[in-house]
């Protein structure tokens, strides 16, 4: 038996700390994991649980993230909790398998410290590892502080392994300005939080052999479409398990999420939408602008898939005008949250301007003056009822000024 | 645990836990291998099999020919597809949720040459190194068969492929072939073996050795290709036999890295053209000008032979 731990009633852990104390406990029977900057501290962290006796499970060190992905999806076909963590060019590395694990239907937990991709080389945050694994068909959750680390980390496990659900769960936090920035957190204590995540709930494990299984089947035009279709149609259909897992939550710490976050909403004229850390300095600046009489709101996917269509439209009913904020940059179109907000907001009654500022790439800096910036552009085209920037621009960008359309 | 299965009667009348029904080619030495290795233990056994022909033929949706739990991710991590399964067995284990916790398991990775010599072998290192409790049977048919026939670095020297044809200036393939039982054996696994199916005793017992060797083991297991190799879906055995007594493919087995023995010495040692002239992979070798690459294949042979006698002599 693990030795249990006693926390105190606010820690001081980075993001990384705090998704590892969620991992532990959890009780997750398998972790495959390989290092890589800057999600390494979440795999030694948990090593230490381990060599200290406060962990169980088996921890697997791989020689490789395809291999991380590769033992977690046969760990999880067996029947148990398993979870790992990585970041950027590991992500990359294991998203064939990313694929495999939602198309076998297993509720790994993924805890993805967001970096930016090669090329150039460079380990600080950005968004296009969760940008890159978008499609593969996880839920995707995201945070922007060390507590909401924790929080939806351990709610990862209960959406997941849900029996309506049944798919992996990735729990993005951004790369160093949330995995290595110690916070205040309040945890659970241990058993409270495996109370809460509850026992592992077995669906056609491989070690039950008296029903054997076949894993990862072959199918062509005859039968791929309706497995994928019918993944897709249980994808779509979280929302439901993801906003009650949410509501328990709630009761039990009186920290309230939301498949779309709202701040200062109610009266906006105008909003940013933007993921992860950046979301809090907008807050930030939305607060000190209304000092001076603009009506600024913030607007946040806490979750990024399954997309919440009709939600982050009613989140924006009623502004004039949007700015969409991507820390990643599709190559050759715009924002994914340009793309994905715009063409819900086409379907409503209510179609506000929308922008798209690229920034932060390689964890350039996006500070509160930036952030007033695309504020005061986007209350220009608010008064004036139409663009008057061009709707893709890019934000601390040095050199000559880059902006398409 | 091993049962003992003495004659190929009893073979016939051990549990299916590999089904008959599968899509592989008249012929194909896979399903012989796999059948007999799963024969080779009464214990349970959790599979999985990398992207390839046994794979493809074995579990098109909505049928499946494992009557054993099985799982097949990607080309390349059979090896570390299984050795997950293991972990979540000592965990489980551990912790007291076994399922059937009286049930002795065993834990088996099945591929190809491609997905073991190739794009595979890097997983596997790392499952050897890790020490998981797992069995690798590597089903060595020389060749990318799965897709058509390509070259793999298991494919001969000489031999004619869809990526090395032989034509008017290439003889085939340039390169010799990988030597993977000295490379898994050089990861100090328990036991390492090379079989055929046509010495079915000899592969038998190797596999029951596996089995309760504890710790990863390897087994590299000629798969004679009727299809790739070119030969009649009617003499699989008798190429197989024609290959371990030209010893092309020499049987043996290296124990804890170190302790090399020959399982199986041929009573008349046949030239290795004998083995060449069967296929049509070689057929062009039979040329004039190509007769060098026959020269000198032969000596590397006759060398290979001398290496695994004297590395038996010395016991090292």
């Amino acid at each position: 038996m693990a030795e249990k731990m006693e926390l105190h009633e606010v820690e001081v852990w980075d993001g990384n700390m705090a998704a590892s104390h969620a991992l532990r406990q959890a009780q997750v029977d398998v972790v495959a994991a390989y290092p890589i900057t800057p999600s390494t501290p979440i795999v030694q962290n948990y090593s230490q649980f381990l060599a200290d006796g406060q962990v169980d499970g088996e921890f697997v060190m791989v020689e490789s993230e395809h291999a991380a992905m590769s033992g977690c999806v046969g760990a999880a076909a067996a029947g148990g909790r398993v979870a790992t963590a990585t970041s950027s060019q590991g992500f990359a590395l294991m998203s064939e398998v990313l694929y495999q694990a939602a198309g076998m239907r297993l509720p790994i937990v993924l805890c993805v410290v967001n970096r930016a991709l090669a090329s150039p080389l460079n380990v600080n945050g950005d968004h296009s590892d969760m940008y890159m694994g978008r499609d593969a068909g996880w839920i995707n959750l995201c945070s922007y502080n060390p507590q909401e680390a924790y929080d939806l980390t351990l709610m990862s496990f209960k959406i997941g392994e849900d029996l309506d659900v049944r798919l992996p769960v990735m729990m993005h936090q951004d790369g160093f300005i949330c995995s290595h920035t110690a916070q205040s957190v309040r945890a659970l204590d241990d058993d409270s939080a495996y109370k809460f995540v509850g026992d592992y709930i077995p669906k056609n494990p491989m070690l039950d052999f008296e029903k054997p299984v076949t894993y990862g089947s072959q199918t062509e035009e005859d039968w791929h479409f309706e497995h994928k279709a019918r993944q897709h149609n249980d994808h779509m259909n979280s929302f439901p398990v993801i906003e009650r897992v949410f509501k328990e939550f709630k009761e039990l710490t009186g920290r309230e999420y939301n498949l779309v976050e709202k701040y200062h909403m109610d009266d906006a004229e105008i909003a940013l939408v933007a993921l992860g850390t950046t979301v809090e300095s907008a807050i930030l600046t939305a607060e000190e602008l209304r000092k001076e009489g603009i009506k600024a709101g913030v607007v946040s996917l806490r979750v990024l898939r399954p997309f919440p269509f009709i939600q982050i439209a009613e989140a924006l009913k009623g502004v004039k005008a949007v700015a969409t904020l991507d820390r990643s940059l599709p190559g050759g179109a715009l924002g994914m949250l340009y793309n994905e907000i715009t063409a819900s907001l086409y379907h409503s009654e209510h179609r506000p301007l929308v922008t798209n500022y690229i920034y932060g790439l390689g964890g350039r800096d996006m500070t509160i003056g930036h952030l007033k910036e695309v504020f005061k552009e986007t209350k220009a085209n608010a008064d004036a009822g139409k663009l008057t920037v061009p709707i893709q621009q890019f934000i601390g960008l040095r050199g000559p000024k880059l902006t398409f359309y | 645990m091993s049962k003992e299965i003495k004659n190929l009667k009893e073979y016939s009348k051990a549990a299916e836990r590999f089904e008959g029904a599968h899509l592989l080619c008249p012929g194909c030495a896979h399903s012989m291998i796999v059948r007999e290795a799963i024969n080779a233990t009464d214990s349970e056994l959790v599979i999985s099999s990398g992207t390839g022909c046994l794979e493809v033929s074995t579990a098109v949706y909505p049928y499946t020919s494992w009557d054993v739990p099985w799982i097949h991710i990607g080309f390349e991590n059979a090896s570390t597809a299984v050795a997950g399964a293991e972990a979540m067995y000592k965990a489980l284990k551990r912790k007291n949720r076994l399922y059937q916790p009286e049930r002795d398991v065993k834990f088996l990775a099945i591929s190809g040459d491609g997905a073991t010599y190739d794009i595979g072998f890097q997983f596997i290192s790392g499952c050897f190194e890790r020490g998981h409790d797992m069995m690798y049977i590597c089903l060595d048919n020389e060749v990318y068969a799965n897709t058509g026939g390509q070259r793999s670095s298991s494919t001969p020297i000489g031999a004619s492929t869809t990526t090395s044809p032989s034509g008017r200036v290439s003889y085939g393939k340039k390169e010799k072939k990988k030597d993977i039982v000295q490379i898994m054996a050089a990861h100090g696994s328990p036991y390492v073996a090379q079989v055929a199916p046509n010495k079915w005793k000899d592969m038998v017992k190797k596999l029951k050795k596996g089995f309760d060797a504890g710790g990863p083991v390897f087994i590299n297991a000629m798969s004679a290709c009727t299809t790739e190799w070119k030969f009649d879906p009617s003499d699989t055995i008798d190429v197989s036999d024609v290959a371990v007594d030209a010893l092309v493919f020499p049987l043996y087995e290296i124990e804890n890295g170190t302790k090399l023995t020959i399982t199986y010495r041929p009573k008349n040692v046949l030239p290795i053209k004998d083995y060449l002239g069967l296929q049509g992979r070689f057929k062009h070798l039979m040329k004039k000008e190509n007769a060098h690459i026959v020269e000198q294949w032969q000596k590397d042979v006759d060398a290979k032979w001398e290496y695994l006698q004297r590395r038996e002599e010395a016991g090292v």
